[in-house]
């Protein structure tokens, strides 16, 4: 069997390795070069050096949108974390209508970033509304709208994955600490928990990556209103790269250095989280 | 056993590449047999006319034309992605010489054509030395719109603080009127003398592009320039006061406007709700549209738009255009000249010029239009009106679009919804505006 997967080695991979180079690892390069280079459009590239990083910098932007996202990412994955997992516990109580209720925490997951923010925004105006404000009246509104969004888009995914791991937990486990006198919240954190840190490293991951991308829901909520104190780096690098002329290159050395941070970040916490996993 | 699996690997990777770009030559080979036009268009309000436009043409000429439109607000994205395409954009439009200085590698010189020698005024199509880089194929104008019915009504009133429209030709007077306006708003059966001043993000152009126009428009005056590294920002008070006047004066609790549309306004202008609100002659199609509009078509007018600076009594209307139609100079020889032909037809031809008139609703700029050919819309008709009157100075365009990047125009928009929420003062906006024009100039340059 072995060999028969080495022999056809090249017939399996070759159609994805040839997709994922194309629409891929060429335009990553590219666009790497790119951060380099002053241009219009990606054809008429011309060299200039470092100095596309030098703006970056030195433009307050990027760095008050690096403030925003990383203050955005810790609330949101915290929130989000705990509020999936207390549902993914109480749906495995065996409580009536569960597969109902999975089902609803679920759909939110479903719908588009773009309309999602939309509908939020609509819907946080009307309420605000009250009080004679906007959601871009202060920073504060669209901050804390971007972390209600993103709660109720990404806690019903989590949850399903949270729902899986306590399922699969083995109940001997369970009834053995019962046996020996464990009380409800050391069975949690000393069981429950402990047995459920493979999901619990995917799930950080998962609305880690997710608050530090974050696009559609910001551009359609708040566009960075008011005066781009709500805007990620994502929408920064959106704007630098589109909005203001002769900056694509400095928009691509903003996302050469997103490119960086995230992946830092997300390797930081894989390599945290799965010294926590227990083995079976 | 590696080596042999590598080569094997890098045959299939040149096989597939061959047979890629294989596809690609014979796609070209037959387009540049006919020549064909591409379009991407600026306005989506106008997409399907300018569909019907390329479906005739082709018909008649059994020439392809391709026409795109770019979604609002997306223009400058969407062409940045389309020209580095094969099929790039042929025919593309630029916003003036800002526009021109991102996009110089892509125009093509037009002084040759017919178009630009029909071209009643030369010095409004963006040059280059010797060349011609964009040809303006619309003229616009914008001002105050005013429902003249509920002004009439106003005026008929005791105590009215003037007898007609003429008497206002200054800002002192307008703050009066609308002020006193205010005051009566429940006898003359309005919500408000203006409509929503809207600031959702990216739809306040009305007031960080067309209205920031005025001061810097008395600015390049006074300096005789026609673009700036920096600017003084001198008039800021004429522009505060129009804005507060506009602010103070709504229909909506100034805390609001962040959550209001360009579409919110003029809905309730439609709506018989405001007797006031700035845009231009394009909003006809707005305003008519919306259902239970009570606007009637000769009751709808244009005001200049007073800041109270010295002089004004005999300002005009803001007349020009942002729209210049340019030529992609690295498209192929015959599809340069398919598009040309294109746009040729259709300022020229009895049926193009139609299309134009009364599909698009354009006013154009050039000598082959006559006064018949001009559209009949209310508003264009007033912008017309405006035009001929020599007693009156027009407020040209010339300040709107040296304007350095969108990223200004933004910033200033996000800047005046601050002060309207009482959460900067308002030299703080025009010391930011300042630096902001002077950082993306630079950035230009640079």
């Amino acid at each position: 069997m072995q060999k028969a997967y080495k022999k056809y080695f090249a017939v399996f991979v070759l159609p994805t390795l040839l997709a994922f180079t194309v629409f891929f690892i060429i335009p990553f390069l590219m666009g790497i070069v790119l951060s380099f280079c002053k241009f219009t459009t990606v054809t008429n590239a011309r060299f200039t050096g470092v100095s596309n990083y030098i703006k970056a910098f030195s433009n307050a932007d990027f760095l008050n949108a690096l403030g925003f996202t990383t203050r955005f990412t810790i609330v949101s994955v915290i929130t989000i974390n705990v509020i999936a997992f207390a549902i993914a516990y109480g749906l495995t109580r065996g409580l009536k209508g569960t597969n109902f209720f999975r089902t609803t925490f679920f759909m939110p997951n479903l719908i588009g970033g773009i309309v999602l923010g939309y509908i939020w925004q609509l819907m946080i105006n009307a309420v605000l509304a009250n009080f004679d404000v906007t959601i871009t009246s202060d920073a504060k509104y669209g901050f804390w709208g971007l972390v209600i969004l993103m709660n109720w888009q990404l806690i019903g995914y989590m949850m399903i994955i949270y729902i899986a791991a306590i399922q699969n937990i083995p109940g001997e486990l369970i009834e053995a600490a019962k046996i020996d006198g464990a009380t409800k919240t050391q069975t949690m954190f000393k069981v429950i928990i402990p047995m459920a840190m493979p999901s619990i490293t995917i799930c950080l991951f998962l609305s880690l990556t997710n608050a530090f991308k974050l696009f559609d829901q910001n551009l359609a909520l708040t566009a960075g209103a008011p005066s781009r104190k709500t805007a990620g780096l994502a929408m920064d690098i959106y704007t630098t790269f589109y909005n203001r002329n002769g900056w694509e290159g400095v928009g691509q050395a903003k996302a050469v250095v997103f490119f960086i941070i995230v992946g830092a970040v997300s390797m930081l916490q894989l390599y945290i989280t799965r010294k926590r996993e227990v083995e079976e | 056993m590696i080596r042999r699996k590598l080569v094997s690997m890098m045959l299939v990777t040149t096989m597939l590449a061959g047979a890629v770009t294989g596809c690609g030559s014979k796609d070209d080979g037959s387009e540049d047999a006919k020549g064909s036009v591409y379009y991407l268009s600026f306005k989506p309000e106008q997409t399907d006319q300018w569909k019907a436009i390329a479906a005739k043409y082709t018909e008649q000429t059994g020439i392809e034309v391709k026409v795109q439109t770019a979604a609002s607000g997306t223009y400058e994205q969407t062409l940045k992605s389309e020209i580095a395409k094969k099929d790039a954009p042929t025919l593309f439009q630029i916003n003036g010489p800002v526009g021109y200085q991102s996009w110089k590698d892509y125009c093509m010189d037009l002084s040759g054509t017919n178009l630009y020698s029909w071209l009643k005024d030369k010095d409004m199509a963006v040059k280059d030395g010797d060349g011609v880089y964009g040809i303006p194929y619309v003229v616009e104008g914008y001002g105050i719109i005013y429902n003249q019915e509920i002004m009439d009504k106003y005026f008929a009133l005791d105590g009215a603080k003037a007898a007609s429209i003429e008497e206002i030709n200054n800002f002192g007077k307008l703050q009066e009127v609308v002020e006193d306006m205010t005051a009566k708003k429940g006898d003359l059966g309005i919500d408000g003398v203006f409509a929503s001043t809207s600031f959702t993000p990216g739809e306040d152009w009305r007031w960080q592009t067309h209205l920031f126009n005025l001061p810097g428009f008395y600015e390049y005056k006074d300096d005789n320039a026609s673009d700036k590294t920096e600017i003084d920002f001198k008039y800021n008070q004429e522009y505060k006061n129009i804005l507060d006047l506009y602010v103070n004066n709504s229909c909506t609790k100034p805390s609001m406007l962040g959550s209001k549309t360009v579409e919110n306004s003029m809905s309730e202008f439609a709506l018989g709700k405001v007797a006031m609100v700035q845009n231009g002659n394009w909003a006809w199609g707005d305003i008519s549209k919306v259902s239970g509009n009570v606007v009637k078509e000769d009751k709808i007018k244009f005001l200049p738009i007073y800041t109270g600076i010295q002089g004004e009594e005999s300002q005009g209307i803001c007349i020009g255009t942002e729209n210049f139609f340019s030529v992609n100079s690295e498209a192929s020889k015959k599809d340069q000249e398919e598009t040309i032909k294109f746009i040729e037809w259709l300022f020229n031809s009895d049926e193009g010029k139609k299309a134009v008139t009364n599909e698009l609703g354009f006013i154009a700029p050039f000598n082959t239009f006559e006064d018949a050919d001009n559209p009949t819309d209310p508003l264009a008709k007033e912008v017309i009106r405006y035009m001929d009157d020599s007693s009156l100075n027009t407020v040209s365009w010339n300040f709107m679009t040296s304007m350095p990047s969108q990223t200004f125009k933004d910033d200033l928009g996000a800047s005046l919804l601050e002060y309207i929420t009482g959460n900067k003062d308002w030299d703080k906006v025009v010391e930011d505006c300042k630096a902001e024009w002077k950082s993306e100039k630079e950035a230009i340059a640079g």
